[in-house]
């Protein structure tokens, strides 16, 4: 038996921490437990992130995310939660026109992603040839499709740490460092680093702060005709 | 089932994670009537969306090097998180108001402008 693999270990387990309890927002009628299963799955999405390398990403989505986003979710949730709220059935029509769209979607998706996975770990020339399209109208040779061409998958690159932080505030100031030494032309692109998005949401923080202040401040309660009826 | 934790992490591992999540918001977006459960969903979407975003730009996911984006991935992910931090706030502004003026956060019952 082959040695097992800790950082793949560590995905599994990450990962079905974060789709099951994805699956529990959806499945969960109480938004109290929504809420709740959200953060789970959030903070194991951020273990993802670090299992990826990303480790800057990894800490800004428990920081952010998990410890300021959710926070405001669960404090609008505390404010909202009156008893005939806390739990909206949906219909079993809306389940099931859910349940086709959804798993067409995934039907969708997860070969895409198989694909891709495997295109991503061959050599560049195997990669352009599986995708070549064919000529329109040409007929493939029943013998052709028989005889699967195997291609060789390039070696798996060893996981090691390097730390991001550094590089992304330089690419947030301007200086792309990691781009210093590319001799890819295509690559090359872009040099000039994440200034301008940068100060751009910069100013959509601002207008979403006097926004969200201008939206939620606090008024007299309006007589609603949906208080009357219930 | 053995071959599969011995086996590296690849790329195709991340985008279906991300597939997951992405379906999941998507029908809880979709299914739930309760504005904060809308809201739920549209934080899992973009998750699912950060995740494969993050996992183009690992560095030892895809054997290939051609196929990563390398830092460009991180600062889009940070991107969509200050961005989903921002959507949250207003959109939550908004909740509040709309419990404010009707006292139910059912958004069926937000059809005033229904023709």
């Amino acid at each position: 038996m082959d040695p097992i693999n800790w950082h793949t270990l560590f995905f599994l387990l990450f990962a079905g921490i974060a789709c099951a309890f994805a699956l529990g927002v959806v499945f969960s009628s109480n938004v109290v437990r929504m809420a709740f299963f959200l953060i789970i799955s959030l903070a194991a999405t951020a273990g993802l992130f670090f299992l990826a390398g990303a480790d800057f990403v990894g800490a800004m989505q428990l920081v952010l995310y998990v410890g300021g986003t959710l926070v405001l979710l669960v404090f609008g949730v505390m404010l909202t939660a009156q008893s005939p709220f806390i739990s909206i059935r949906t219909s079993g029509g809306d389940w099931i026109l859910a349940a086709l769209v959804g798993g067409s979607m995934l039907a969708i998706l997860v070969p895409t992603a198989l694909m891709i996975g495997e295109r991503a770990n061959m050599p560049s020339a195997e990669a352009d040839a599986t995708t070549r399209a064919e000529p329109p109208g040409a007929i493939q040779p029943v013998a052709m499709a028989k005889e699967e061409p195997t291609v060789a998958m390039l070696p798996p690159v060893p996981v090691e740490s390097r730390p991001t932080a550094t590089n992304i505030g330089q690419a947030l100031i301007g200086v792309r460092v990691d781009k210093l030494e590319e001799t890819n032309e295509r690559k090359r692109a872009g040099l000039a680093g994440y200034v301008m998005p940068f100060e751009v949401i910069s100013i959509h923080l601002l207008v979403v702060l006097v926004g969200a202040a201008f939206l939620a401040r606090a008024r007299r309660r309006a007589k609603s005709r949906f208080a009357d009826a219930a | 089932m053995l071959s599969l934790l011995s086996e590296p992490v690849g790329l195709s591992h991340y985008l279906i994670v991300g597939a997951v999540m992405f379906v999941s918001g998507a029908v809880c977006m979709a299914t739930k009537r309760n504005a904060l459960g809308v809201l739920m969903g549209i934080e899992l979407v973009l998750n699912g969306a950060n995740v494969n975003f993050v996992a183009f730009g690992s560095d030892f996911l895809a054997r290939n090097p051609n196929y990563g984006i390398g830092l460009d991935g991180h600062v889009i992910a940070l991107f969509v998180i200050v961005l989903a931090a921002a959507e949250a706030a207003v959109a939550l502004a908004i909740v509040l108001n709309f419990y404010n003026n009707h006292a139910t956060i059912d958004v069926d019952k937000a059809d005033e402008l229904k023709g």
